[in-house]
């Protein structure tokens, strides 16, 4: 099996047609392959997330990671852009629909694509990966622990973000959920909450709960990191993938 | 978890970044996750001068203990600077 990728620094047109970077990971392989949008923890668009885009192509998807700080802090390193973007309140909801929209254009318009395109996001990304796939016409999404789908910030945050629970009836697309038990934003019970808006409006969606497992369990590099539910994460991710996004039999 | 509790201050004053010493014109407090500091959750400091961009910044994670050493390390400090300096 043929199983060389390339990894790079692009631009891509993202909301308003603003040029944006991204970091792009593909199979060099025929394809033809899923695409997934890979959207980053508040803490950015940092060498960890970078990391996972090019895992997914190993696993045989294109992948793209936006830079949703591109503006704010262009060419900043990725935790001095996080600190100007969070003290700004983060990524206003319509841009980031736009910029993965730009993302999703951009991979479905590769010659190796398949067409089919989801995303996959971590932290703040957990609730945008859900408001991309409640705005935007998707194949399958990932939520990997994302606060405020369900809840709104505390007084004195200075995040701008809502619930967007009641934009469920939306989704346009299969949902995974992966969330720590030990988590409290999103608590277990905002968790059930999502779990009962999806349950009603008759979506295809299934969610896993780790237990011994709090926020960012997936991030290699923090102490948050719990082997024993990322490596069960991603098994699910890839049979999840697998069944929404993936060719039956991509040539590679 | 994310906590995003901000507490913005104005301050006076000097930092020195990677690119050298630069005016201050703002610090940002909050308890988050660091990006390097090895414990879930910290008080984190950033010395900023958005006017000169994300990278005018200087920035610390301490553990909560050592940040409340720290604030009451700066109170008697200045507590004893003598009359007339201040």
């Amino acid at each position: 099996m043929y199983d060389a990728i390339q990894a790079e620094t692009i631009s891509l047109a993202g909301a308003g047609g603003d040029q944006i970077e991204a970091y792009l990971a593909r199979p060099l392989g025929p394809g033809p392959f899923g695409s997934v949008v890979v959207i980053h923890h508040m803490p950015g668009y940092d060498e960890q997330t970078k990391e996972i885009t090019r895992t997914f192509a190993v696993h045989g998807y294109n992948a793209v990671c936006p830079n949703l700080y591109w503006r704010e802090a262009p060419g900043a390193s990725p935790d001095d852009a996080a600190a100007t973007a969070r003290a700004q309140g983060g990524v206003p909801d319509e841009r980031l629909v736009g910029d993965v929209g730009g993302a999703v254009a951009y991979l479905r318009a590769m010659p190796n694509s398949n067409g089919k395109a989801g995303t996959i996001g971590y932290c703040s990304g957990g609730r945008q990966s859900f408001l991309a796939a409640v705005s935007l016409p998707l194949d399958a999404a990932v939520d990997c622990y994302g606060a405020f789908v369900v809840g709104t910030p505390p007084e004195g945050m200075p995040l701008k973000v809502g619930p967007i629970v009641h934009l469920t009836p939306n989704l346009s697309c299969p949902l995974l959920g992966l969330f720590g038990a030990d988590d409290s934003h999103p608590s277990p019970e905002q968790v059930a909450e999502l779990q009962k808006a999806l349950d009603e409006a008759g979506k295809t969606f299934e969610f896993h709960m780790y237990e011994g497992a709090g926020h960012a369990f997936f991030s290699v590099n923090r102490t948050a990191y719990r082997p024993e539910a990322a490596n069960d994460g991603w098994q699910k991710i890839w049979d999840f993938f697998g069944r929404y996004l993936a060719s039956p039999t991509p040539a590679r | 978890m994310c906590t995003y509790l901000t507490e913005k201050v104005d301050v006076a004053g000097s930092g020195k970044g990677t690119a050298g010493w630069f005016r201050l014109s703002e610090a940002s407090v909050y308890f988050d996750h660091p990006v390097h500091a090895p414990a879930e959750h910290t008080l984190n400091i950033d010395f900023l001068n958005p006017g000169q961009g994300p990278s005018a910044r200087v920035a610390v994670e301490l553990t909560a203990e050592s940040a409340r050493a720290l604030a009451e390390a700066i109170q008697a400090t200045l507590a004893s600077v003598p009359p007339g300096l201040i």
